[in-house]
């Protein structure tokens, strides 16, 4: 180090610190929003979790799970045959409450980055400067490592199921506003311009033409999304959200192989069954 | 006044439109200015009308302009100088408000490659300008219904536009333009991505739709024989600017320079041309003053052995052979009885070329012009191939 003294003109600059003053600024000066928003969300997501997901019989649940499969598949057998025995096996296991959990963590977690995501996708869309500002920022966030979005987290919204919420809606909206764009970019010329010549307005435009033939592009957005949460919902287990992704955090920490493989296998199991939800409903209405 | 009256109309794509304009005012030309300034002339000074009921066709090479003018009419884009009026009311002063009523009510655009919405049934499809509109579902679907059937596609109408060929597919375009009952249509190149054949059936249900509806048709193309089929004028597009606008017949008979006579060249001219271009002024007798001897004297002066033979109203009334005419002289005739025939090919003004010479072909006589029963020229073997060659005399001041 002593004889690198010529990288040493000047001294380390104050990144981490400067980014922490920031960080302490804002939970300081939003407290007055950030204390609100932890209350009602944790109230709303415990009411999703315990009485709601929790109070309805595992057994409904499972054949509405299976229900939905089959006729969004088209009504094929298998991931309905596959989602009655899966979702058994992790409540066989014992692993149903913390399967409710991460449900609720991840529907309101993508719910929110959708409703945050196509709009913002949207105005991306039909501004070149708004891209190119959003264009770096949404690879910068997706390519930080996950884990650094916790920290944060816990500083605006201490622990529980909001900061992963909030991690989870850093890390997992920029696909869904980027496919947004770029489906709406990538409608046919020809079909914006007969938009056009018809007379319609932005909005008719938009929600008649645009959005309609987008629709695919910004299905395949969502589901990115639906599986990007669902990886920080687990991670995020790390500052306390509770689910699946604690029992594995806790069987790391004791050691214990069997238990964590168990919890392993029951997220590989909604990941599954998440995503093949998702992506059908790209083709699903389209045909 | 005209439907669309656009005056000096000019578009440069580029950074610097005003500064191309200029050098277009030097003279310059579109390649040079494309090379010293980067900036590409799209439309140069263009100026035309559009009357109400007329078909008017824009034709010209790849290149030429002729979508960035029709997108100027409608104003999909913006002119870099010059005035475009519909009905009189400056396109370019109006605000977004304005523009789109215009869109609405006044000019609906149908499209090379059909624009449809896949998302959207047949009828759906037809429904959207009057959707766009708020007309009422009841109304909107009874009136997309009405404009599909015009066009033959009535028993489509629940088909997605992915089930249908091309040309029912621009046939559902067609409908589209047509459902909101505009006042003229805009075609940039509408039948340029069909198959020749069904080409020429939209081109003649286009007519025909035209002459039943009265629509005005601003018909661009990249195909003279296709212009010169349904135009009632055509202007011709070269690098941006309208070299000559003028009739199909005038601008096949009087090409206003090497552009336009490159492209007549290439043109069938037996489609173009017709009987009123190649026939001659009849040698004839009278019924009602001459007989058979007057007959056989003209026939031998003008070396024929055949002549029409008309009432004082020019109306054809048969042919004399000059066997027959003699025959009746060495009688002491004094009139045509007996001898007159009546066995005449006969053909309109109107009566295509290619026609004509399948007529021709087996006729002893020459083909007789008529209207209305009058005899207004001849057609001989030798004016037909003449001109079918390419290097016969045309008429182009009767008409
Ligand atoms: N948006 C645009 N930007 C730049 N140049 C354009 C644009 N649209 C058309 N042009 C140019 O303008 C000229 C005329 O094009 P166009 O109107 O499409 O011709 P046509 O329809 O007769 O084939 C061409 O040289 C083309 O490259
Ligand atoms: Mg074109």
């Amino acid at each position: 180090m002593a004889n690198t003294g010529m990288l040493d003109f000047i001294p380390q600059i104050p990144v981490a610190e400067g980014t922490e003053t920031v960080t302490d600024w804002l939970t300081d000066t939003f407290a007055f929003l950030f204390d609100p928003i932890k209350e009602y969300l944790t109230i709303v997501m415990e009411f999703v979790a315990e009485t709601v997901l929790m109070g309805i019989p595992p057994v409904i649940l499972i054949l509405i799970t299976a229900v939905i499969a089959f006729f969004i598949s088209g009504k094929k057998f298998g991931l309905a045959a596959f989602s009655i025995v899966g979702l058994w096996f992790i409540y066989n296991q014992g692993h149903w409450d913390n399967l409710m959990n991460t449900v609720t963590l991840v529907l309101l977690a993508s719910l929110l980055s959708i409703i945050i995501g196509v709009p913002i996708g949207i105005l991306m869309s039909k501004s070149r400067v708004l891209e190119a500002i959003l264009s770096p920022v949404l690879d910068f966030m997706q390519t930080m490592p996950a884990f650094v979005y916790l920290i944060p987290a816990v500083a605006f919204f201490g622990i529980g199921y909001v900061p992963g919420v909030f991690a989870s809606l850093i890390f997992a909206t920029p696909p869904t506003v980027r496919l947004t764009n770029l489906g709406i970019r990538q409608v046919s010329k020809e079909l914006v311009e007969a938009s056009d010549a018809f007379g319609s307005t932005g909005s008719q435009k938009l929600f008649k033409v645009e959005l309609p033939m987008a629709r695919p592009t910004i299905m395949a957005g969502i589901n990115q999304t639906v599986m990007l949460s669902l990886s920080m919902v687990v991670i995020a287990s790390m500052i306390g959200a509770p689910g699946l992704g604690a029992e594995v955090l806790s069987s790391l920490q004791r050691a214990s192989v069997g238990t964590g493989f168990v919890a392993g296998i029951g997220i590989v199991i909604l990941a599954i069954i998440i995503d093949r939800i998702t992506q059908n409903m790209t083709r699903g209405k389209a045909s | 006044m005209p439907v669309i009256e656009v005056k000096n109309l000019s578009k440069v794509f580029g950074r610097n439109p005003k500064q191309a304009l200029k050098l277009l005012d030097q003279g310059l030309s579109k390649d040079a200015i494309l090379k010293e300034t980067g900036n590409t002339v799209g439309v140069n000074r263009a100026s035309f009308s559009v009357e109400a009921g007329e078909i008017f066709v824009i034709m010209g090479l790849s290149g030429s302009g002729k979508s960035t003018l029709v997108r100027l009419i409608n104003r999909l884009i913006e002119p870099t100088e010059g005035s475009i009026l519909i009905d009189g009311e400056e396109l370019s002063k109006m605000d977004q408000k304005a523009l789109r009523q215009v869109r609405r009510e006044k000019m609906s655009m149908v499209f090379q490659n059909f624009a449809l919405f896949p998302n959207r049934s047949i009828l759906e499809n037809a429904e959207f300008g009057l959707e766009i509109q708020k007309v009422p579902k009841e109304e909107r679907k009874k009136k997309a219904k009405e404009a599909l059937d015009l066009v033959g596609l009535g028993d489509y109408v629940n088909q997605s536009p992915n089930q249908l060929s091309g040309g029912m597919r621009q046939r559902v375009g067609l409908a589209r333009a047509l459902a909101n009952d505009p006042e003229f249509l805009l075609m940039d190149e509408a039948f340029s991505a069909l198959d020749p054949l069904i080409r020429k059936d939209m081109q003649d249900e286009l007519i025909d739709i035209q002459s039943r509806m009265k629509k005005t048709i601003l018909f661009i193309t990249h195909d003279l024989d296709e212009a010169l089929r349904i135009g009632d004028r055509i202007a011709l597009m070269k690098d941006g600017s309208i070299v000559q606008i003028g009739t199909p017949e005038e601008i096949l008979v009087n090409p206003a320079n090497d552009y336009v006579e490159k492209f007549v060249e290439d043109v069938d001219r037996s489609k173009v041309l017709t009987a009123e271009h190649i026939m001659k002024r009849p040698e004839t007798v009278n019924i009602e003053k001459h007989g058979p001897r007057v007959a056989l004297e003209r026939m031998r002066e003008e070396g024929l052995s055949s002549m029409f033979v008309v009432d004082s109203k020019r109306n054809l009334k048969g042919y004399i052979t000059a066997d027959d005419a003699s025959e009746a002289r060495k009688k002491d005739a004094n009139s045509f009885d007996g001898i007159l025939k009546n066995d005449i090919p006969r053909v309109d003004k109107g009566t295509s070329m290619q026609e004509i010479f399948d007529i021709i072909h087996d006729s002893p006589i020459p083909v007789a012009v008529v209207e209305d029963g009058k005899l207004m020229g001849i057609i001989v073997r030798g004016a037909v191939i003449a001109a079918l060659t390419g290097d016969g005399e045309v008429n182009i001041d009767n008409g």
